[in-house]
């Protein structure tokens, strides 16, 4: 009998969990799906009602009348620019910080205080990096509202992101490779630039292209410090729109919807490109390393 | 580093060579960087190879940039401060009235100015007690610093703070989006951008409209300001520019685009 | 010699992001501390009025600290359970061939520019809001919503990192004495994997104090006291956004010195993430 009784309490106990399991496990489901369907609806919406807007001419154009009519091809060329004039500045300092910390020296009070730097950096807001450059390069260093001062603060803005990306990239690269090197009487740079960045490369560039996508995709750090004139940049100290800023405007003051989702469509396509490109080099090395 | 740093500085100086009088900055008041974009792009289109940067910052930004020589012009939809105005030339552009607006679906036609004080101080918060429809209102007013606030506040208010609940919006086509949106919305923008999507409140009976900011009918009206430093010659291209401005040509146009021409 | 000025270099460059956190800090706090010195600090952190262009101005933030409060709570009550079911999705359910494009998936959550996010909540959620449960729309709920998915891939990628670092002898223990997956999952894995979670968390909750222009775009801006998640708010950031070009003289400094606060407590969200992850791996 009582052997019996303890053994309904524990297959019911059983059931009990094995029901539990199967509503948490169902909601899990049901967040994930959640999840992608967001993702879905608002690439979805965005390129519904952007694409048919968008024609060849419509990236080749100038706007006119605000951005009622016409292109985006200055906000185009204005957000390429001022990414690479980013990256031009934030890649060499980005790879050099990560070698100098990943080949160069041991765990010391110095690298410590460089991995706080770099790690606060990355968790400060993107405003606060507007208000600095605006009051800095702006305003201080009578840079303007230009393409230049939108550059050096999305530059630090994008910093700790190439630092990360490369440091790991670098961390990843086999010891034996280095032994090789120095057992065949390389000095350390030779080792650095003849063994480790080869092999490094297509981490270090995935860590580029991401910090590209993040330059493009800003607008608080942008606005205050490249400005929002809309036309053409002549020079790297004209004042320049990017796209995404361009896309602010046009939906918050309400100028044109249409044109707002065209915008909108062409920057979500462009953020599309570089998660393509950037998941296809990882993936690269991680085939090739399972090759070797 | 050092390499970037050099050719940045060097592009910047390619890109700058000779061009003095080849572009310049206008920057200021997003109430009048619309239409000083609008004239811009005529102008351009005139005059092949120059190029008028109009930087839409709002109009302290705008007077303060033109003081310290980052922009050529600065644009202002606000009266300059007395210390303001010792440091700084300004040019009348055009007038401009303010617009209260609310949703085309709204069967309020006219109200008084104490309504509107009271509406927007709070003290009025349902659109029965001004003889509308039973629904809460929505109000949506301009951020402090920008020309359209302070105009707004001189003019309609006299001085009386605005309902902490109102909706903050950045510039004359943000509200209006909001108030076309909203059916229990009201709002107030220049009368040059009020559209189809809203409709606009004749004050004391008098419609906002050109023709009545113009005689004095509709008293809610302010100044649209170019500024730059008084004692120092503006550069050929922006004395070209607010010439052209202030041309007859300039002026039809801006009046074609709702304001109210000085000239 | 040719090394040590390579290392001397290589140094340099390393120095850079610390050096920008300092100037950044700097300028920032030189920037705004003269006007929390003038008005004082009880008075800009607890005064209810920001009027800062009046005759006799009024520089009170109270209103921006409870709507960022407001705000992030709420992105914290929608981001912190989809998230951590998104987590326990891809490492313990979810087969190999749909983890493989759920992981991208999350990865261009990330990536979408957050005016895009601002502008679904403006022109979709608000008039739905607006609609169904009322108040102006621009809201509370509305920013908290956005801001909940917009954090999802923060919370997502360090807390998978810290659940697929939990050994795996533990589960099998677990497993071999009866329990349910589920069972090990809530009562071994995420125990385990705690001080990464939190700090997932943690982290989540500076990118949703942090963000800018989608609240601006989404929350109305209001200068009240929010006592529904339906009312309209401001928050330190979208106050700055909104007033920063307007702003000239002290109403500029209180904008930075707004700037300082919001820059503190990002500041001690990013230390405890610090201190919590360097935590975990010391007991690992």
């Amino acid at each position: 009998m009582m052997v019996t009784t303890r053994q309904q309490t524990r297959e019911a106990s059983v059931d009990r969990a094995n029901l539990r399991e199967r509503l948490a496990f169902g909601a899990i489901w049901v967040a994930a799906i959640l999840t992608v369907l967001v993702l879905l609806l608002i690439i979805g919406i965005i390129l519904v009602r952007g694409l048919p807007h968008v024609s060849l001419e419509f990236l080749t154009s100038a706007p006119s009348d605000l951005g009622r009519a016409g292109g985006i091809l200055p906000t185009i060329i204005g957000t390429v620019v001022l990414g690479f004039v980013a990256l031009l500045i934030a890649t060499p300092l980005g790879i050099g910080s990560a070698i100098y910390l990943t080949e160069y020296t041991r765990e010391t009070r110095l690298t410590r205080l460089i991995r706080f730097g770099t790690e606060s950096l990355a968790g400060v807001p993107s405003i606060i990096f507007g208000l600095f450059g605006f009051i800095f390069f702006v305003d201080v260093l009578k840079m303007g509202w230009s393409i230049l001062a939108g550059g050096l603060t999305l530059a630090l803005m994008v910093l700790p992101t190439i630092i990360r990306t490369a440091e790991e990239a670098i961390l990843t690269v086999p010891l034996s490779y280095r032994e090789t090197g120095y057992s065949l009487g390389a000095t350390r740079w030779e080792m650095v630039t003849t063994t480790v960045l080869p092999s490094a490369m297509p981490g270090i560039l995935t860590g580029v292209i991401l910090a590209f996508g993040r330059a493009v995709s800003e607008t608080a750090a942008v606005i205050f410090t490249a400005g929002t004139a809309l036309n053409m940049p002549t020079s790297l100290l004209s004042p320049a729109r990017t796209m995404a800023v361009h896309f602010y405007i046009l939906a918050v003051e309400g100028i044109s919807l249409e044109m707002a989702y065209a915008t909108g469509a062409v920057l979500i396509l462009t953020v599309l490109i570089i998660n393509v490109v950037a998941n296809a080099l990882v993936r690269n090395v991680v085939a090739r390393r399972l090759r070797a | 580093m050092c390499a970037a740093g050099v050719i940045l500085l060097v592009l910047a100086a390619c890109g700058d060579s000779g061009s003095a009088t080849r572009h310049i900055n206008v920057s200021g008041s997003t109430s009048v960087s619309p239409f000083a974009e609008h004239l811009a792009e005529l102008y351009q289109k005139q005059h092949a190879g120059k190029s008028i940067n109009v930087q839409s910052l709002g109009s302290s930004a705008g007077i303060q940039a033109a003081a310290e020589g980052v922009a050529e012009i600065g644009m202002s939809s606000r009266e300059l401060k007395t210390e303001e105005a010792e440091r700084l030339e300004q040019r009348i552009i055009a007038r401009d009235g303010l617009a209260i607006i609310v949703h085309p679906n709204n069967p309020i036609q006219n109200l008084t100015q104490a309504q509107v004080q009271n509406l927007f101080s709070g003290n009025i918060a349902n659109w029965k007690d001004v003889g509308g429809n039973d629904h809460r209102i929505t109000l949506v007013v301009r951020e402090a610093g920008s020309g359209t606030f302070s105009a707004f506040e001189e003019l309609m208010m006299k001085g009386i703070p605005n309902a902490p609940s109102a909706l903050r919006q950045g510039s004359n086509g943000a509200i209006r989006q909001v108030v076309a949106e909203d059916p229990n919305a009201i709002g107030y923008i220049s009368i040059g951008i009020v559209d189809k999507t809203v409709k606009a409140l004749s004050i004391d009976g008098a419609q906002p409209s050109i023709e009545n900011v113009r005689n004095d009918t509709y008293r809610f009206a302010r100044n649209f300001l170019f500024v730059w430093p008084k004692g120092k010659q503006l550069n050929p291209l922006a004395q070209d520019y607010v010439d052209y401005v202030m041309s007859d040509e300039g002026q039809d146009e801006l009046e074609r685009l709702g304001l109210v021409r000085v000239k | 010699m040719k090394e040590r000025i390579i290392g001397l270099v290589l140094a340099i460059t390393a120095l850079a992001a610390l050096l920008a956190l300092a100037l950044i800090t700097f300028f920032i706090f030189q920037a705004g501390l003269p006007l929390i010195a003038k008005v004082g600090l009880p008075g800009f952190l607890f005064n209810t009025t920001w009027n800062p262009t009046a005759k006799e101005p009024s520089f009170g933030i109270l209103p921006m600290i409870v709507g960022s409060l407001w705000v992030t709570l709420g992105a914290m009550v929608i981001g912190v359970p989809l998230g951590l079911a998104v987590t326990i999705f891809l490492v313990d359910l979810a087969p190999e061939r749909v983890s493989a494009f759920m992981r991208p998936a999350v990865q261009l959550l990330a990536g979408i520019p957050s005016v895009v996010y601002g502008f679904i909540g403006l022109t979709l959620l608000a008039p739905l809001v607006r609609n169904t449960l009322g108040g102006p729309g621009l809201s509370v709920l509305t920013g908290a919503i956005v801001l909940g998915i917009m954090i999802l891939p923060t919370i997502i990628s360090i807390s998978e990192d810290a659940i697929r670092s939990v050994p795996p002898a533990l589960r099998q223990g677990a497993l071999a004495l009866g329990a349910t997956r589920w069972q090990v999952i809530k009562d071994i894995v995420i125990p385990a994997a705690r001080s990464g979670i939190i700090a997932s968390i943690v982290l989540g909750m500076g990118r949703a104090l942090g963000e800018t222009m989608a609240v601006i775009m989404m929350i109305g801006n209001s200068l009240q006291l929010p006592t529904s998640v339906l009312d309209s708010a401001t928050t330190l950031t979208s106050n700055i956004g909104l007033e920063m070009a307007y702003a000239s003289g002290a109403h500029r400094q209180a904008l930075f010195a707004t700037g300082i606060v919001l820059f503190i407590i990002i500041m001690v969200l990013n230390g405890t993430t610090t201190a919590l992850v360097r935590r975990g791996l010391v007991r690992r």
